[in-house]
């Protein structure tokens, strides 16, 4: 496989490796390991008060291979206090001043992509291949994006009467809170950090629970690139530092990405204190291939093939991922075909060899619930098409949390169908014209993605306005620019982010109203 | 399987029994609501009483060893109002979730509805 460095029209150029990576922490590793890493906040090092550490485990072996801090309230209320000093500074440097910041900590995760890619890989088991040629490139983009739309930004006047101007002024929000969930962890915390910063806030950032680590290399390599405070991240249970971040007095907006109830509850505590969420709640993405798309043998079915494949990227733990295959009937038996043949072309096993396609599930937890979804998908009639187990893979990686990349045939009703199963689960079904297509694709509580796949523009235009989804990708899947707005309909959130419009998301807008008449309004 | 059902909805295993019981002793009265999509989707969260603040939408489905358990019903008709077992798993909760015990996590597993089924297309 491959190597990637970003060229500088912008392009990711990939160059020939055949050797895994050495594991983080071990002699002759890029990636270097300490036994303990505390809290990063106000610039420092700092220690969690409680004095207690957890050992954080890599998914590829099922091993610990350091710890990090176990914070408590106590520790979000430092960060916070960090953050708090540090805004008026930061929300008053020139708008030149934050971009060259944003751009300064793009140019330094650039020149350690290897490095963070590998540490990625380890910490949440994605293969190397995805963290080279997607994670990294997406979020040093991601920096160099808002650096560049912050310079943007134009506030308004309005001319009420010749008299009297309406100025509207963005001024950032303050110090915000950020919780980050762990199926990309360095590129969501992108996603997050970098318009709340091009803003002028401060952020305070947590961390998912089995993916504390990576981000702190990433701080190790910000940490005298970013002003003290603007950037605070604090590890520990979700129930204990996630509450006492989203519910604190001290903040004036709560991100969140994860699931359903933690939204509710995310924003049941914003409401206590008025202020504003942005949520991304998952989904149950459709992926639709339309007939014609078997017209010709060519490079564009092949293309297809491969977007029906990318339920498997990232092993399945994307809140977009597309986890439901609809396929029109008259392709159905030829297409599916060439799908599997090319799924068990999967290879599966070391996250850090970069010709690894699909690594383990983040955690036991992850891969249980994987597990008991087949299980139910099969209780309920679905007919398995390919995998269906915990996958066997040898030597140091025994105990890794691999699950083979499965295929299941069934119905829209079945569960399988319904629920977020968060694994290398495809759920496949049939159509047999458009407006079934479309029914079967807006059957659900998610509107996140969804994929259409057809040689016909038309009914790709039709199809992707109808379809009730904040991101239909149309003829291509699983691409994440900054630049493309990307957030959720119905149940799957609230706002959009990796688009300029985030920064209005992460400002107040001041107006200024002023009266150039000296005469009163002769009323009293 | 409809909602007017007499059979419970809602049971729990020995462990998940044991675990709320010492988690009840620990930090008072608990609270179960099932969830769905994304990362810690899919599994109950369990919170102290009263945490969640459930509205009209949200379908109680019984209680277990004295704790609330709630759906919301969109979903849970979605799903096809399965039976839910709480169960014990090892590893601590990822999200929001209370912990089930030391290191431990609450799990549902599900007995699917037969009427629910529908054949395989």
């Amino acid at each position: 496989m491959a190597v990637a460095t970003i060229k500088p029209d912008g392009a990711v150029e990939t160059k020939p490796k055949s050797r895994a990576f050495v594991p983080p922490g071990q002699p002759g590793s890029i990636v270097s390991v300490k036994p303990r890493y505390d809290n990063f906040i106000g610039g420092k090092w700092v220690p969690p008060t409680s004095g207690k550490y957890s050992v954080n485990v890599t998914p590829v072996t099922g091993k610990a291979f350091t710890e990090v801090a176990a914070s408590t309230p106590a520790d979000v209320e430092l960060a916070l206090d960090a953050a708090h000093k540090a805004k008026v500074a930061w929300g008053q440097t020139s708008l030149a001043g934050r971009a060259a910041v944003l751009n300064k900590i793009a140019d330094v995760m650039e020149a350690n992509l290897e490095m963070l890619a590998v540490a990625e890989s380890w910490e949440n088991g994605k293969p190397v291949r995805e963290t080279l040629a997607a994670d990294l490139p997406l979020a040093i983009d991601h920096f160099r994006y808002f650096a560049g739309a912050t310079r943007s930004l134009q506030s308004t006047l309005t001319e009420i009467d010749k008299d009297t101007i309406a100025y509207h002024f963005h001024e950032p929000l303050g110090v915000v809170g950020q919780i980050i969930p762990f199926n990309f962890p360095l590129l969501m915390a992108a996603w997050k950090m970098a318009p709340a910063l091009a803003a002028g806030n401060c952020v305070v950032l947590k961390p998912a629970s089995p993916t504390p680590w990576s981000i702190l290399k990433f701080a190790e390599l910000v940490q005298d690139i970013v002003p003290a405070g603007v950037i605070n991240i604090v590890n520990g249970p979700g129930a204990e530092i996630g509450k006492a971040l989203a519910s604190n007095k001290r903040i004036a907006k709560i991100a969140f990405t994860g699931e359903t109830v933690t939204g509710r509850l995310i924003m049941q505590y914003a409401a206590q204190n008025l202020i504003p969420v942005t949520l991304e709640l998952g989904g149950k993405s459709p992926n639709i291939f339309f007939a014609d798309v078997f017209d010709k043998d060519d490079e564009f079915l092949d293309k297809a093939i491969e977007g029906l494949v990318l339920y498997a990227f990232n092993k399945g733990e994307v809140c977009t991922a597309p986890s439901r295959a609809l396929i029109q009937e008259s392709i159905y038996d030829k297409f599916m075909a060439r799908c599997l043949a090319r799924i068990k072309q999967i290879k599966q096993g070391n996250s850090l060899d970069p010709e690894t396609m699909l690594g383990p599930q983040v955690s036991a937890q992850q891969l249980q619930k994987v597990t008991s979804y087949v299980e139910i998908g099969l209780q309920e009639g679905a007919q398995l098409l390919t995998g269906g187990h915990r996958a066997g893979v040898n030597g140091e990686f025994k105990d890794g949390y691999y699950f083979e990349p499965t295929v299941l045939k069934g119905n829209n009703k079945m569960r399988v169908f319904q629920e977020e199963i968060f694994g290398p689960v495809l759920a496949v079904t049939t159509f047999k014209d458009e407006a079934e297509a479309l029914a079967i694709a807006n059957d659900t509580l998610y509107g996140l993605g969804a994929g259409v796949w057809t040689r016909d523009g038309s009914r790709a235009y039709r199809m992707g306005r109808a379809i009730q989804a904040g991101r239909v990708w149309t003829n291509c899947y699983h691409l994440y620019p900054a630049g493309a707005a990307f957030g959720g309909y119905k149940i799957s959130g609230i706002g959009r982010e990796t688009h300029q419009m985030m920064l209005e998301h992460y400002s107040q807008t001041k107006n200024l109203l002023v009266s150039y008449s000296p005469k009163a309004l002769g009323f009293f | 399987m409809s909602k007017s059902t007499s059979v419970a909805r809602i049971s729990a295993t020995e462990a998940a029994l044991l675990a709320i019981a010492r988690m009840q002793a620990e930090r008072g009265p608990l609270m179960f609501v099932q969830s769905g999509g994304c990362c810690d989707g899919s599994l109950p969260l369990c919170f102290q009483a009263g945490e969640l603040i459930v509205g009209d939408n949200d379908l109680l489905l019984g209680t277990v060893g004295g704790s609330a358990f709630y759906v919301d019903a969109q979903q849970d008709a979605a799903w096809g109002h399965p039976e839910f077992i709480l169960d014990v798993a090892p590893g601590l909760p990822e999200g929001f979730s209370l912990p089930a015990g030391d290191a431990g996590h609450f799990i549902t597993r599900s007995l699917v509805c037969a009427a629910s089924l529908s054949p395989t297309s």
